[in-house]
């Protein structure tokens, strides 16, 4: 056994050499980084611009709502008719007209307001002037029926459900979508290694076939020592390549955003802006700091230590049955035209693994689809690591099917393996022969 | 024990279809012995199941004098006919991969490597890639490769394929040498005639089948039919001619009147050449006799024609 070290050591080097990966390993960072930092970029480019909108008012009401903020100022236009307003807007190439018409009765005054633009005016830019109307319109309202601005701040208080496990642990609304995505990060993870070292492996085994070197190689070593080192190697370095790529995009994006001087958080919260341009009766809005406590309390409550244990485990178990097929594949035929109809099969459970995970897990990290898909050995390791965010036990996954999935993942990843090695041992010495399925199962026997 | 390798009806079978029947075989040690057969026979299907990539569905296999077994493996070396190298790879540091497969120690294995390389005067390759060299260049260094470990046994499937007659008959030196120091060859080739000379002991394979094997010499011994190629020097060409066609069995006869000179083929009923040449020299001048010894080319034909008469 002592060759297999040899075999995972020139896998090792032969990948980590070649000149494709050098500089995949120290582009895709530097792409990356650039993708984001345009986008951060754009959307200050967005934000920045500033639309202008022209007031006619000819009411006695308004003369004060509208306030030029960051991204929308007003002109006010007094003393000429609404013809020559539009013109001018028109001309001027303002953003709109607004036409506040001369009434006594300000639900009137509201209802004949237009706004004149000469496209579809922006969604945004509509709501800001709507929630200027309806804050007018609810005082007038309340006015109406007694009840004084100070009254209607204290009846107008949020009010949020508190939620609580039934042990009596304070639960937070949010959290499930956060731990949705962080499970769906780590099963993210495990698909995009498969998919891509998982082509490698298969890639590699052509070469070896199509270099003619295989029979050589094979009658010094048994052909599951080489699988099973080509396997570890190319994972090996597929592994340094993700740490590069991890360490090398957080340093290039922390010194991007610096220079640029973006902030990170403007490209989550460009909508929380646009709302809180409410008059001056919107509620207090409730301590955010106090949620944002408790969100990093749950954050760090997530049991990590056990998830990353978890994502280990299924992402060696699930690594090795993916990447065994594709071995198995690479195997079986002669160039990668002809792996097409191979690739399709492997790829299928694993897109089925996301997006069911996403969507079930999403809404009920415990409901049936969603165990289902966490015991299945070809989804399980990205099903069961979406779930596993809500622990284990009570409110999380039960141990029994944490055990069931991970026997069944063994026992698949055992017998897959074995039906893998079978087709490689036979398929790396058949040359000029387009497999079939049936084929395939052919070579099973031999 | 006096045999490198035993095989006792060795069956191989893929599917329906049956690469290797009962196949037996006796190879001595120290010799070289030659697989012969045409194409798909099944000669490299045993050879796989030597070298332990394949394994019999029935039959045993032995290495010197042990039922075989995985540390055979380094005992035996093995140029396959689908062979080639890592394009990639530079030549050194790949020669001492595949060095390191087959169980030597790292320096070991770079100091026969300097050797060899030397030997065969491609030391400067050691940091050039694969694919900066040619066909007949690889070759070198796969041969290298095998034979570095210094195995009881090689195996050589076609080994002159790809080499130009200069490298070939380097390596061919090589293989002499190699056996001269106690190393016992196998030859498998469809090419009959190619290593028909180097070979002591053939085997015959045809069909999934050995329908033939043992000492070349004794072989031929056995194939040979009383027939003589004669070439005389003779002035009535025609007279005597009719004369010889009632007393033998005559084939193949030339007449130059020029030159005066007759070539003929006699087919004698027994081993009697003593008597014919005995004849032939109160005719005239005989100036060229030699018995006809069938190649092994013309023995396999023979034998693979009995074989479909007997059936």
């Amino acid at each position: 056994m002592r060759k297999l070290p040899l075999i995972i050591k020139r896998e090792y080097l032969a990948k980590v050499r070649n000149r494709s990966f050098v500089i995949m390993t120290f582009l895709s960072p530097i792409l990356m980084v650039a993708m984001v930092v345009l986008i951060a970029y754009l959307t200050k480019l967005n934000d920045g611009e500033k639309r202008v909108v022209a007031i006619l008012n000819e009411s006695d009401y308004f003369s004060t709502d509208f306030h030029t903020t960051e991204s929308v100022s007003y002109l006010r236009f007094f003393d000429i008719d609404l013809a020559t307003a539009k013109d001018s807007t028109a001309n001027m190439g303002y953003s709109g007209l607004l036409y506040i018409p001369h009434e006594t009765d300000l639900e009137i005054v509201a209802k004949r307001a237009v706004f004149y633009s000469k496209d579809a005016p922006s969604s945004v830019l509509l709501d800001k002037i709507e929630m200027v109307f309806q804050e007018r319109l609810r005082q007038r309202r309340l006015q109406n029926i007694g009840v004084s601005p100070k009254d209607f701040a204290t009846v107008d208080d949020r009010f949020e459900m508190d939620t609580a496990t039934y042990s009596g642990e304070k639960n937070l609304k949010h959290i499930n979508e956060i731990k949705a995505a962080i499970g769906g990060a780590f099963g993210y993870l495990i698909m995009m290694f498969i998919i891509i070292y998982g082509g490698f492996v298969m890639r590699s085994v052509i070469e070896e076939k199509t270099s003619r070197i295989i029979e050589v190689i094979i009658s010094s070593v048994k052909p599951f020592q080489l699988m099973l080192g080509k396997i570890i190697g190319t994972s090996l370095a597929g592994i340094t390549q993700f740490a590069i790529w991890i360490m090398s995009a957080g340093i290039l994006l922390f010194v991007a955003l610096a220079i640029l001087d973006i902030e990170p958080t403007s490209l989550t919260a460009g909508q929380d802006v646009v709302n809180s341009a409410a008059g001056e009766l919107a509620p207090p809005i409730p301590a955010v700091d106090e949620t944002l406590g408790l969100y990093s309390q749950e954050f760090f409550k997530i049991p990590w230590l056990m998830l990353i244990c978890f994502f280990l485990i299924y992402f060696v178990l699930g690594y090795l049955i993916y990447s065994s097929i594709y071995a198995a594949i690479g195997a079986a035929v002669d160039n990668e035209t002809d792996t097409q109809q191979f690739i399709f099969p492997i790829i299928l459970p694993l897109m089925l693994a996301i997006y069911v995970g996403f969507f079930s897990v999403f809404n009920n990290p415990q409901g049936p689809i969603a165990v289902g898909f966490s015991l299945f050995p070809l989804t399980s390791p990205i099903v069961m690591l979406m779930r596993l965010p809500w622990g284990i036990g009570e409110g999380g996954v039960p141990i029994w099917q944490l055990l069931v999935s991970i026997l069944l993942l063994v026992g698949t990843f055992i017998g897959i393996v074995w039906l893998a090695a079978k087709i490689y041992r036979v398929g790396i010495l058949m040359y000029g022969k387009k497999p079939s399925y049936k084929e395939l199962f052919k070579w099973l026997r031999y | 024990m006096n045999n490198i390798l035993v095989t006792e009806e060795v069956t191989k079978q893929f599917g329906n279809y049956t690469a290797l029947d009962k196949v037996s075989l006796e190879i001595p040690k120290n010799s070289i012995y030659g697989l012969l057969g045409p194409n798909g026979a099944g000669k490299t299907t045993l050879i796989r199941i030597i070298n332990q990539i394949t394994y019999p569905d029935s039959g045993t296999v032995f290495f010197d004098g042990e039922p075989l077994m995985p540390s055979h493996i380094a005992k035996i070396g093995y140029l396959p006919e689908e062979r080639g190298l890592y394009k990639s790879m530079k030549v050194g540091e790949q020669a001492l991969y595949l060095a390191q497969l087959k169980g030597l120690e790292k320096g070991e294995a770079k100091r026969r490597l300097k050797y060899w390389f030397e030997r065969l005067e491609i030391g400067d390759w050691w940091n050039k890639k694969i694919q900066e060299l040619s066909k007949g260049m690889a070759q070198k260094i796969q041969f290298i490769v095998t034979v570095l470990h210094q195995p009881k046994l090689l195996i050589f499937d076609e080994p002159f394929s790809g080499f130009d007659p200069i490298n070939a008959n380097l390596i061919k030196d090589e293989i002499l040498n190699l056996k001269s120091r106690g190393t016992s060859i196998i030859f498998s080739t469809h090419r009959m005639e190619s290593v028909e000379e180097l070979c002591e002991y053939i085997a015959l394979i045809h069909e999934s089948e050995k329908i033939l094997d043992g000492k070349l010499s004794e072989i031929k011994k056995a194939y040979k039919n009383n027939k003589f190629h004669v070439g005389m020097a003779i002035d009535q060409g025609s007279l005597f001619l009719e004369e010889m066609e009632q007393r033998f069995d005559l084939a193949h006869s030339t007449y130059d009147p020029v030159e005066k000179q007759m070539n003929f083929t006699v087919q004698l009923p027994s081993d009697d050449s003593r008597g014919l040449l005995g004849y032939l020299s109160t005719k005239g001048k005989v100036n060229h006799f030699q018995e006809s010894i069938p190649s092994a080319n013309e023995i396999f034909i023979q034998t693979v024609q009995q074989k479909g008469t007997h059936a």
